[in-house]
């Protein structure tokens, strides 16, 4: 159902293995709250070691589908099997799963030590093999020093390490993780990113992540998904999802991008006719639709060449606009510019600044060429 | 200090005074020496007589105690009822008959004592003569009685502590393999205590000093406190009523203040331990 | 949501005060409006069945006398209404005194503000019985206030005040006022201070913040705190007894009297029905935002 018509894209990765592989399995799952569908008839398959991310706005659904997974919602149709077992009829508390809460839900009357062991008293455990492993896990996550405290006396980045802790000392087949660094602040969120994977690495765990952040989706995820609506809109590895966008969606939500409308001329040749953008498009590869169909052609800011004359531009007469630019916003590492091409829309174009000194640099209201590879844009229908 | 701000505090100060002047003279007066109550004898000097007094009257102490125990019995029912309620209504979201249970434990909260009392009053009598069982009025159906209308206390109190703390708490407990009868008694439970405490005290207090539904389902021979004080007042002022109150007055106080200070230094070390925490976060 | 899986332990923990609700909440007043449409009988209890048995089938004899009476007998009217209009003017009053207070203390430090919360709830755990008690020794001929007057040489002659309207308004804004000032402050305490600099930096004076911003935001404060005073104050039974007139009784009076003097069980709930009557728009109206206020914190 991809409405991409590249035909030389790259193949998905490993996302198609046989079917009696997939670990996790969810089958046409729907999730009604009376009339509405948080989650609309949705079907996935997570392989065992992955790290998944289901990443979406709010309300798209993503949690709603984490919470079945968990056992704390039941789907109103559809199936999930975990490891191959059919999760219907099964209470979260027997579930061989564990969740991590974005709250982290560590209980506040007990000490991180008591937090940790609480699972494993469920499974009626002896008192040594609880402190053993309990031990164990404080060790991997590095909080050993801190098992006498209490919850109110850990910082936010030693609570999300407790509740890290509390839910993978059970050894889970499968691990939920809800906007696992959403309460973190910035620095101590990368740090804790490569944390999270390295743990995963070493336990070999299948984790399962919520996030609306789609950076930690990029850096945490082997593969990602991208809900909207209920629906998963498309799933594939993070460099896919960014580079071969299915819909017009995906492309927007991750990243950014500029988007023309046009008309296929030459399917054959790749040839589209943008009134949008006031140039002819070819892209260096065949369209499978029909000439005179209505297509998008999406490039990502960073794709775009800029240049002050028509002779450095890349192209000779397709893919080249001319435009004067109204904006430039300096971010350090890269500057973005407004440029308003002739046809009166305006493109996002994204430049890194190599050199130090602001001489070269193009300035506010110079007239600039506009230029792409014939490989950068990316054509979708939907 | 705007015009605002010196107004709203003058009415505090005013409205402060108005609250305590009558307890503060109910005081005094149970140290006067004479039996014209309301009128200070400054010929004799401040005496503990009205307290002798009041401890030597059998009928008192009798109806105290009566009331002490229908009180404990009535705050343990009621916390017991309340809590499953404040459970049901914070943490089952929609059931059949929610609406019902909730409508049912609001209303007693405003609904006039006199309608209650009349109300339970027939209840009794309609159940007696169709199972024989409430056998009369008495110390039986005042707890019955008092359970009812203090429950709605305790529901509240334990339904908003509830709401305030995260649901994903019991969620994890979950997760991590309890089932939900250990969730409650593990976790719930462990986090409500507070409020099940303060809704216990409350229910006691309210059973210990309700009047109106009382005299509707007490019988001959169950006269509780506030029956006896009031048949008393309705005679006119007595100076041992005075004592009885600043008694009163006096252990509630103590207790108030006790709660409260202790509650501050709760807060004083969590803050504390709190900014500890946040400091050591590098 | 689904927190106990278990259908059989929830319908328990649910269905166990939800069978003592019915019991002895529910089933009562229908017992009392049954009872309300009875006829009066020398005999215990002193009521006539409801349901008689005519060709075997149970059919009921609705007697309405209880109901007439009460419209017919000018006592039962006027002590409708007094009542009504006692518990509307105490709540008034507990409105205009409770509200300044409320206000001074949400903008009170936080310290302060524990402290004088604890003062406005300490008489409430208090009896309340020998608070309304209390007043009958400062409000008498010889009572405090008169004799403080009178030594001042103010007065001359002490000021009857015991046993009049004026007295039922002290006692009833005395006693219930805590139950204004505690959710006035409720409300008034989550107001965002910054609303009013925003209408000062716009040039409202202190007054017009006052009118425009704060008062609409405490509306839902005024009203769960007014209801809270009104709907027990037209039962009240208590402060009348001790401090009222007695040549004009409230209907909570009128309707003990009825029970315990006249031992007619029928026209006291007859009596109890029509104060409910009058309360049920409140009672909802108290529901709905105790409802509201509970779900707001979710």
């Amino acid at each position: 159902m991809s409405a991409q018509l590249q035909v030389n894209a790259p193949a998905p990765i490993s996302s198609e293995r046989t079917e009696s592989a997939a670990f996790v399995r969810i089958e046409s799952v729907t999730k009604k709250f009376g009339d509405f569908a948080a989650v609309d008839a949705v079907s996935l398959d997570i392989q065992q070691g992955e790290i998944f991310c289901l990443l979406g706005g709010s309300g798209s659904g993503k949690t709603t589908l984490l919470r079945m997974l968990a056992g704390f919602e039941t789907p109103t149709a559809g199936k999930i099997y975990i490891d191959g077992q059919d999760m219907s009829t099964i209470p979260p508390y027997e579930r061989r799963i564990n969740m991590m809460f974005q709250s982290y839900a560590l209980f506040p009357h007990m000490t991180v030590e008591k937090n940790v062991a609480f699972g494993l008293e469920q499974e009626k455990l002896g008192k040594a093999e609880i402190r053993a492993r309990v031990a164990e896990i404080l060790e991997i996550v590095k909080m050993t020093s801190f098992m006498a405290r209490k919850p109110h006396q850990l910082s936010g980045g030693q609570r999300q390490r407790v509740a890290l802790a509390r839910a993978l000392v059970k050894r889970p087949k499968l691990l939920l993780l809800d906007e696992p660094l959403a309460a973190l602040d910035r620095k101590l969120r990368e740090h804790t990113q490569f944390e999270l994977i390295n743990i995963q690495k070493r336990l070999g765990v299948t984790f399962i992540v919520v996030t609306h952040d789609q950076e930690e989706a990029m850096t945490l995820s082997s593969r990602m998904g991208v809900m909207n609506h209920g629906k998963i809109a498309q799933v594939g590895t993070p460099a896919a999802i960014y580079e071969s966008p299915a819909t017009k969606f995906v492309a927007d939500f991750i990243g950014s991008v500029n988007m023309f409308e046009g008309r296929v001329v030459v399917p054959g040749t790749g040839r589209i006719e943008s009134d949008e953008l006031g140039c002819t498009v070819v892209v260096d590869r065949k369209l499978n639709c029909t000439s005179g169909s209505t297509v998008w052609t999406a490039v990502r800011p960073e794709k775009i060449n800029m240049s002050r004359s028509l002779e450095d531009a890349t192209g000779a007469r397709e893919n080249v606009v001319r435009g004067t630019v109204k904006e430039i916003a300096y971010m350090g590492d890269v500057s973005i510019y407004l440029v308003q091409i002739d046809s009166g829309k305006t493109v996002r174009v994204t430049l890194p600044n190599i050199m130090r000194d602001a001489e070269h640099r193009i300035t506010r209201d110079e007239t600039v060429y506009l230029s792409w590879h014939g490989s950068s844009p990316v054509v979708l229908t939907e | 200090m705007s015009s605002r701000g010196v107004f709203s505090r003058t009415a505090l100060v005013f409205g402060l005074i108005f609250l305590y002047v009558p307890i503060l003279s109910m005081i005094v007066f149970s140290f006067n020496n004479s039996r014209l109550v309301t009128v200070w004898d400054a010929a004799h000097s401040p005496t503990l007589k009205w307290y002798g007094e009041l401890l030597s009257n059998g009928q008192i102490l009798g109806a105290a105690w009566l009331s002490i125990r229908i009180a404990l019995v009535a705050a343990t029912g009621a916390v017991i009822l309340g809590t499953l309620t404040g459970v049901a209504l914070a943490r089952f979201g929609p059931f059949r008959g929610r609406t019902l249970l909730s409508g049912m434990t609001t209303a007693p909260i405003v609904m006039p004592e006199v309608i209650t009392g009349l109300s339970l009053l027939l209840m009794f009598v309609a159940l007696e003569q169709l199972i024989g069982w409430p056998k009369g009025s008495g110390a039986l159906t005042i707890t019955l009685s008092h359970i009812t209308f203090c429950m709605a206390y305790v529901t509240v109190v334990v339904q908003s502590r509830l709401v305030g703390f995260d649901e994903s708490l019991e969620e994890a407990a979950m997760d991590l393999g309890a089932r939900p009868a250990t969730v409650f008694f593990r976790v719930t439970l462990p986090l409500i205590v507070p409020a099940i405490l303060s809704g216990w005290l409350l229910a006691f207090t309210l059973s210990w000093d309700d009047l109106v539904i009382t005299q509707f389902v007490a019988g001959p021979g169950s006269s509780t406190l506030p029956m006896v004080i009031f048949s008393k007042v309705r005679l006119g002022v007595s100076p041992d009523v005075n004592a009885l109150a600043t008694i009163m007055v006096l252990l509630v106080t103590t207790g108030i203040i006790t709660s409260a200070v202790w509650m501050r230094y709760q807060n004083r070390r969590r803050e504390r331990d709190e900014q500890l925490a946040a400091a050591a976060n590098l | 949501m689904g927190k106990f899986d278990n259908r059989a332990g929830r319908r328990l923990v649910a269905g166990i005060p939800l069978f003592w609700l019915l019991l002895f909440f529910l089933i009562p007043f229908i017992i009392v409006l049954k009872i309300s449409f009875s006829e009066v009988r020398l005999a215990m209890p002193p009521f006539a069945p409801l349901f008689q048995w005519v060709h075997g089938w149970p059919t009921p004899k609705l007697h309405l006398g209880n109901y007439g009476f009460l419209f017919t007998d000018p006592l039962y009217i006027s002590s409708y209404l007094y009542s009504i209009k006692v518990a509307a003017v105490s709540t008034l009053c507990c409105l205009l005194i409770g509200y300044p207070m409320a206000y001074a203390i949400a903008h009170a430090s936080p310290t302060w503000r524990t402290v004088l919360l604890m003062m406005i709830v300490l008489p409430f755990w208090t009896s309340f019985l020998l608070r309304v008690y209390a007043w009958i020794g400062l409000l008498k001929n010889n009572g405090v206030i008169n004799n403080v007057l009178m030594y001042f040489g103010i007065i001359h002659e002490p000021l009857s005040m015991l046993q009049s309207d004026f007295a039922v308004y002290i006692g009833i804004v005395y006693s219930y006022l805590p139950f204004m000032i505690l959710p006035l402050y409720a409300n008034l305490e989550k107001h965002d201070n910054t609303l009013l600099e925003a209408a000062a930096d716009l040039g409202a004076t202190p007054m017009t913040g006052f009118f425009r911003i704060t008062l609409p935001q405490s509306i839902a404060g005024i009203i769960a705190g007014s209801l809270l005073v009104f709907i027990p104050a037209v039962g009240e039974y208590v402060v009348p007894s001790l401090l009222g007139r007695t040549d004009q009784l409230m209907i909570g009076r009128v309707l003990s009297d009825e029970f315990f003097e006249n031992r007619d069980w029928p026209v006291a709930s007859a009596v109890a029905i029509l104060i409910l009557l009058a309360l049920v728009i409140p009672i909802m109206m108290f529901q709905h935002f105790q409802r509201r206020e509970l779900e707001a914190q979710e």
